[in-house]
């Protein structure tokens, strides 16, 4: 597979495939991930081209997928499993969070836990409740897992790779709203490092952070500012945990002004940490304090609400114009 | 020379008799019914006959006897060293296995070595059994680390304290297993408060889905902390079983012998691609939970010396004395080298050194992470800071 275009569900479908071609001690475990290819089809053909014992259709049960999971990886298997919906991890956070992030830890580096967590993440879909929302900073906040989202089929496809090939847990949100956006794929590239940061657009007045499903929104945020005259920089920040402070800060020194950006509740979000850690380090470049644009201390709401609680192009640009405004 | 029964009478009925599930009454069902189970040693000694498990021993001779005897002895001499050092203040807290020894040892001494273990928090005479250095498991309770010792060096498990978690890794272990082609097993221990958590519950489902090479084994002390084990189970905990697809058994928890034949039978099927089984080994916590509570708030004393009389140690004493299959100099061995190694753990115990303070940021992620390496570097700032002054001064 040479350079090709294709959705990012697909990008992620092809990235497993590659993965299960080339170790064969990589699984992928989850419900539905066999004959019907996952509700989202990001296992599509697979089960068809590998066999059962290594895409497995598992029992209804989350915690039990993962517990099992953390069983293979000491056998020394490196199983991706897939959680269905993002609200259907918490059965598994138990696991996640008492074993599988503290196992390398507690044997004294004597065992390893490559395990990929697979969550379709976030809104935007129209979906019934539990199936919308954006867990990530539960996760971020416990050390020994890292936490990554791609937000285009390219970084889908490398950022499985290296998430696969890491020894390290993985949890791996995927902007289930961009599944079928569209993007090129090169299988010969070299990519660069997971944890990185990218800058997708350079700017000069403000820099907007986001991950996942929000960097195309950052883009049409930028495009209408760049209509009114405004020099937005966008870093898509790929990786959770660890962040990448140094992009965030090196950005931020030029622009001196940074909004962060993410579907998930601003209380105690990813924009928390980072609008604290920035202020430590550019105090003095900064001309405005950090701003945050996120979802609501509420449940997730009905799909009729939803967007209204998604952050959207003009909550975004009203926190660029209240930045711009210091 | 090979075990013979020696029982020249029937066994007394509390002396119990081979499991026969499907013939219960309503009232036996209850969790706390005196229970029928698989016993091949009576508490006074006498070696019952068993049609289906004498096969499963049949190999065992006097020297393993003793050697079964010696494990538990050892056990139980390191427990009481290891309950003395909390006392002491050498260790933080202690989770005793007084009067599960047998429990612990029959089933540990039929693993194979490349069968793998998965043990709670208690199973230090399956440790024993695995060659894990006793010392080694104390690392823990004295707060120098979180698993002292390398889970593949001897197919043991760390100790896991989240209740019933580490079913769902050895049914995930055993998975592997099956896709390995290997025939080796992997044994899984949960006690009665851990068969109503969740995790148990599934481990029990995946096990039979895919018909794992695993064996469960429950051992029913009575007692969860506090909770006696009504309040987890309205029907006897090896029934549970039933309703998942393979077959549970009860084995009388203080009696070695058959602790050691319902382990091997229970492996012997998961070998042979029989899937999982569960066995209840019905015990005694003779101890507290922990160095931590206080069992005279929720049990009375008459409970525990009834247990007493049905000491795991005591009966094989008992039998090997009858049958003349351990001498006087054996025992008086045995309690020198029991001494021996209470003194030996107790000194490597005060002998432990506190970890390295950077040793909070080692080990965190395999691969490393940018947070642990600044927050490491500014922890050294800080120590450094005090060298700095008292270097001033």
């Amino acid at each position: 597979m040479a350079a090709e275009k294709m959705a990012l569900a697909k990008a992620i479908n092809e990235s497993l495939r590659r993965a299960l071609e080339t170790d064969p001690k990589v699984l992928i475990m989850g419900e539905d991930v066999g004959k019907l290819g996952g509700v989202f089809r990001v296992t599509d053909g697979l089960q068809k081209d590998f066999g059962e014992s290594r895409v497995i259709d598992t029992p209804l049960a989350e915690s039990g997928i993962v517990g099992t999971a953390i069983g293979l990886a000491l056998r020394g298997y490196r199983p991706v499993v897939e959680i269905q919906f993002d609200g259907f991890v918490f059965p598994a956070y138990d696991q996640i969070v008492t074993q599988l992030a503290k196992m390398h830890a507690r044997s004294l580096g004597k065992v390893k836990m490559p395990v990929v967590v697979r969550i379709p993440y976030g809104g935007g879909i129209g979906a019934v409740e539990h199936h919308s929302e954006s867990p990530e900073s539960l996760f971020a906040h416990v050390s020994g897992l890292k936490v990554v989202s791609p937000s285009n089929a390219s970084d889908a496809y490398w950022m499985m790779q290296q998430a696969i090939q890491s020894d390290d847990p993985v949890i791996f949100f995927e902007p289930k709203r961009r599944y079928w956006d569209k993007g090129e794929v090169n299988a010969e590239a070299i990519p660069g490092p997971l944890h990185k940061a990218r800058v997708v657009r350079t700017g000069t007045d403000l820099t907007l952070a986001a991950y996942g499903p929000m960097v195309k929104l950052c883009q049409e945020v930028a495009d209408a500012a760049a209509e009114e005259g405004k020099s937005l920089e966008i870093l898509d920040l790929r990786s959770i945990s660890p962040l990448d402070f140094d992009a965030i800060q090196a950005s931020v020194e030029r622009t001196r002004r940074l909004v962060v950006v993410h579907e998930a509740p601003v209380f105690f979000g990813s924009g928390a940490e980072i609008a604290a850690r920035i202020t430590e380090r550019c105090f003095y470049h900064l001309e405005a304090p950090v701003l945050r644009v996120g979802g609501y201390h509420a449940p997730y709401p009905p799909a009729r609400l939803e967007d209204e609680y998604l952050p959207g192009l003009d909550r975004v640009l009203d926190a660029v114009d209240r930045a711009l405004a210091y | 020379m090979t075990v013979e029964s020696t029982a020249a009478r029937k066994p007394r009925r509390s002396a119990g008799a081979k499991s026969t599930a499907g013939k219960r009454t309503t009232a036996k069902n209850a969790p706390n019914a005196e229970p029928e189970l698989v016993q091949l040693l009576t508490p006074e000694g006498e070696r019952v006959k068993s049609t289906e498990y004498d096969k499963y021993v049949v190999g065992v001779t006097p020297e393993d006897l003793r050697g079964l005897y010696r494990d538990m002895v050892l056990t139980r001499r390191f427990d009481a060293e290891a309950t003395a050092l909390q006392r002491q203040g050498e260790l933080g807290l202690w989770a005793s296995l007084l009067g599960q020894e047998a429990a612990q040892i029959g089933s540990g001494r039929a693993l194979r070595d490349d069968d793998y273990v998965f043990p709670t928090y208690r199973e230090h005479g399956v440790a024993w059994c695995r060659g894990v250095d006793p010392t080694n498991l104390l690392g823990m309770f004295r707060g120098v680390n979180n698993g002292g010792w390398d889970p593949n060096g001897n197919n043991f498990h760390l100790y896991t304290i989240v209740i019933g978690s580490q079913t769902l890794h050895a049914t995930g272990y055993a998975m592997g297993i099956t896709k390995d082609g290997a025939d080796s097993a992997v044994i899984a221990y949960f006690g009665d408060g851990a068969s109503s958590q969740g995790d148990v519950a599934e481990s029990f489902t995946f096990s039979a889905v895919y018909n794992a090479p695993v064996v469960f084994f429950c051992q029913n002390n009575q007692w969860a902390i506090s909770e006696p084990t009504e309040k987890q189970t309205r029907v006897p905990l090896y029934q549970r079983a039933q309703g998942f697809g393979f077959p549970g058994v009860r084995v009388d928890g203080n009696d070695v012998l058959a602790c050691l034949a319902v382990t091997r039978w229970a492996l012997e099927r998961a070998r042979s691609g029989e899937g999982p089984t569960l066995v209840e080994a019905y015990t005694y916590r003779m101890g507290a939970h922990t160095t931590s509570d206080d069992p005279t708030k929720y049990r009375a004393d008459e409970e525990r010396e009834a247990w007493e009389a049905k000491d795991p140690i005591l009966r094989l004493r008992r039998y090997l004395e009858v049958s003349n299959h351990a001498d006087e100099g054996f025992f008086a061995e045995l309690e020198t080298e029991s001494e021996a190694l209470g003194k030996r753990v107790r000194e490597a115990v005060r002998a432990m050194p506190d970890p390295d303070h950077f040793a909070i940021f080692e080990n965190v992620y395999a691969d490393g992470h940018a947070l642990v390496d600044e927050e490491r570097a500014q922890f050294a700032a800080y120590q450094a800071s005090f060298a700095d002054a008292e270097g001033g001064k």
